[in-house]
């Protein structure tokens, strides 16, 4: 067991990708000398020279598209994106190439291409660099999305991603890249699915569904809520494409009340698809209506506002006054 | 990456034009502005200081198989035209006019090199043995793509206008990365010397005037020459993009925006296949020798419709198109054949019986192309297992089976 941050798990994912397999290389703006503006690649140039941590031309189209083009040759390249709300020029190659390639080919081509997005908010930032267009990705056929929530998962799940024979898009919380936790870097290989939920709090009274950024918000909140004696259930949702709604099946038929949080905007989001399937899937489980707290329907609000637009202990407390209500 | 290569802050703009300039004529021996044109409407065959070279390795039996070639073509072309509108087909992308251009870049490529077509690129298709009644299959609604791109190194066709193209860049960035992973083990791969060894490979993508205002075929012209990648970009200039004219798109030759880029930019005649042969065999070898990216105009003309959708008297003159049918490919050829007594009237007559033995190959396997079964959609959409795919077609299967003969096989969704 090692301690270390989110982002120095992810570098040090990154390094054991790049030593185990030679076909792996990242690509990205400012990721050589600088070690990207969050400093997750610091250090990789260095080590593995610059044809395997590539700085590229400042696009992000060309980063995917060339990425792609990699992939098929037989390359495993893992593409960063500087910010969420810079991963759009490259929207048509995402969503319109890279998720269909394996389709369109009747199973002949595989694109195994990674994408890593830093995303969210609570930074203080400028305009596009505190969004969460995940449900977008969601929405697209072909796409896995995954996202860590501490430094054990974001070690293992970003070698879990190259090694993933489809495209994966991970997205990093920004705001917790500080977030210190204990790595298990020794054992043989990862233990747990990438593509399933964690419950990372067992409780009985009510389930609070979260993922990323949100996980230790959810976890003050559930403490929280226990000193006025109830038991909140938590679960780390880790994949957003597949979502496993038999891990959240399984809490509700448990607890009967579900809370899903997140910070992107709550219309036509992860946490209404969650609803809608676990009305179908527990019904006669449920003692009230699925709760969603989210971001507003409003473009990302400017900085100084930004606490008042992100879910933080009392909206999620709020929401789960208004489950228990029932 | 190495920016070495690049100008430095002290260089100045006029002087990168004059190097450039200077580079590209030192190169092709000619200015990149100029058409490059061997066979000439009236089949007789011109000279050029870097071209000919190349033209002269073309001998008889080669020529006589680029006619046969844009014959076949030709042929599938008018009959694929056919089936559309019996409706055998929703939509056909007309070829015509472009023969050469197809015809003579395809055969300048080699087995190694990949290829990555746009839509309509059919005549290149046939270069790289692609089962033509294959390509059909999109256009029937059967397929998005019916050949596998392993077994013949042409890629898929892309509908998304230049999405291609940084494919392209960052397969031939694979390519570069091939050698040196070899280099490092220590094989000589490159040139052979020690033995058998992999044949050094290029990468060519084509896309059209119109495409050539999207923003992928800038991106993918900088990632090329960062990384002075081996890949041409083969750019089918045929006048109209659907009904906008080239005009609209570009107010110099496109062939010059290479210049912009660092590389060299090559306007050839489209309609002459020996030139678009010529120039496309020295860029192909060009690139695969590690000099880099070239781009590549084939000035030519859709003489049919954009699609069978498409109306063209609505917005161009048919005193253009007849223009352009006086400088048609495959007359100069012919011409150019029969004087040089390198085919006679038995040839012609050969090549027009396998053009309708073609014809009724093309007609019997589209009638006989059948739809997909909906579970091979199911089963493609990811390599890896996927929950919720399964979970859906674990309820598409009960629900099919809830219809009279489901059980059968003949459920819903066939």
């Amino acid at each position: 067991m090692t301690t270390m941050t989110i982002a120095k798990a992810i570098n040090e994912g990154l390094r054991a990708t790049l030593s185990n397999n030679p076909k792996s290389l990242l690509m990205g703006e400012d990721i050589g000398p600088l070690g990207g503006v969050y400093r997750v690649t610091d250090g990789l140039i260095g080590e593995f020279g610059a044809d395997r941590v590539v700085d590229t031309p400042l696009a992000e189209s060309g980063i995917i598209g060339t990425a792609i083009g990699l992939a098929l040759r037989g390359y495993l390249p893992v593409a960063e994106i500087q910010f969420d709300g810079f991963v759009f020029p490259g929207f048509n190659q995402i969503t319109t190439q890279l998720a269909k390639m394996r389709s369109r080919s009747n199973g002949n081509l595989t694109v195994p291409v990674v994408i890593r997005i830093p995303y969210g908010g609570g930074i203080g930032s400028i305009e596009h660099h505190s969004e969460s267009p995940e449900a977008l990705f969601a929405h697209t056929p072909g796409l896995r999305i995954i996202t860590p929530s501490n430094p054990h998962d974001a070690y293992w799940m970003i070698q879990q991603a190259v090694n993933c024979q489809d495209p994966v898009i991970f997205f990093e919380p920004k705001r917790r890249y500080w977030l210190k936790g204990e790595v298990d870097t020794a054992s043989a290989g990862p233990a747990e699915d990438p593509f399933k939920a964690h419950v990372v709090r067992e409780g009985t009274d009510a389930t609070v569904v979260v993922y990323g950024p949100l996980v230790p918000v959810a976890l003050a909140a559930a403490n929280a809520a226990a000193e006025d004696g109830r038991s909140i259930e938590v679960i780390d949702l880790r994949s957003i494409s597949p979502i496993d709604f038999d891990a959240i099946e399984a809490s509700v038929k448990k607890t009967g009340r579900l809370v899903v949080a997140h910070e992107a905007p709550t219309f036509g989001g992860i946490g209404g698809e969650i609803a809608a399937r676990i009305s179908e899937r527990a019904f006669h489980s449920l003692e009230a209506p699925v709760i969603r707290v989210g971001g507003f329907h409003m473009p990302y609000p400017v900085a100084k506002v930004e606490e008042d637009y992100l879910p933080d202990i009392d909206r999620i407390l709020e929401a789960l006054d208004r489950a228990f209500a029932y | 990456m190495g920016a070495t290569h690049l100008p430095s802050t002290e260089f100045d703009g006029t002087e990168l034009d004059d190097q450039l300039e200077a580079q590209a004529e030192a190169a092709l021996g000619v200015p990149s502005t100029e058409m490059i044109q061997l066979l000439g409407p009236d089949g007789t065959l011109g000279t050029d200081s870097v071209f000919s070279e190349y033209a002269e390795r073309l001998d008889a039996e080669k020529l006589r198989g680029f006619y046969a070639d844009m014959a076949a073509i030709r042929r599938f072309d008018q009959e694929a035209t056919a089936l559309q509108r019996q409706g055998q087909l929703a939509l056909w992308v007309p070829l015509t006019g472009q023969e050469a251009a197809q015809i003579g870049s395809g055969r300048a490529s080699q087995p190694q090199d990949y290829i990555f077509p746009t839509y309509r690129e059919h005549g290149v298709a046939l270069t790289r043995n692609v089962d033509l009644a294959e390509l059909l299959k999109q256009f029937r609604g059967v397929s998005n793509g019916g050949w596998n791109p392993k077994d013949t190194n042409f890629h898929l066709y892309t509908l998304v206008l230049a999405a291609q193209t940084p494919h392209a860049v960052g397969y031939a960035m694979g390519i570069q990365r091939d050698q040196r992973l070899a280099e490092a083990q220590g094989v000589e791969s490159a040139q052979g010397v020690d033995g058998p060894a992999e044949p050094k490979a290029a990468v060519m993508v084509y896309f059209g005037d119109g495409a050539s205002s999207e923003g992928d075929v800038h991106e993918s012209m900088v990632f090329a020459s960062s990384y002075n990648a081996p890949v041409v970009f083969f750019c089918q200039n045929n006048h109209w993009a659907i009904s906008v004219p080239t005009a609209v798109q570009t107010r110099i030759p496109l062939s010059n925006r290479a210049k912009g880029y660092g590389f060299p930019g090559i306007r050839v005649d489209g309609n002459d296949v020996v030139a678009v042969h010529a120039v496309t065999e020295w860029a192909l070898e060009h690139a695969r020798q590690g000099n880099g990216p070239v781009l590549i105009e084939a000035f030519t003309y859709r003489v049919g419709a954009h699609t069978t959708a498409d109306d063209p008297t609505k917005y161009r003159e048919s005193s253009e198109e007849a223009l352009w049918r006086e400088k048609d490919p495959l007359d100069r050829l012919e011409k150019y054949l029969r004087a040089e007594g390198m085919a006679d009237d038995a040839f012609f007559a050969q090549v027009a019986a396998d053009g309708d033995e073609l014809a009724a190959y093309i007609r019997k396997s589209t009638y006989e192309s059948d739809a997909p079964d909906i579970r091979t959609a199911f089963a493609n959409t990811y390599v890896e297992a996927h929950p919720l795919v399964a979970e859906e077609l674990a309820w598409f299967e009960e629900y099919s089976a809830g219809f009279a003969g489901g059980d059968e096989g003949e459920g819903a969704g066939r």
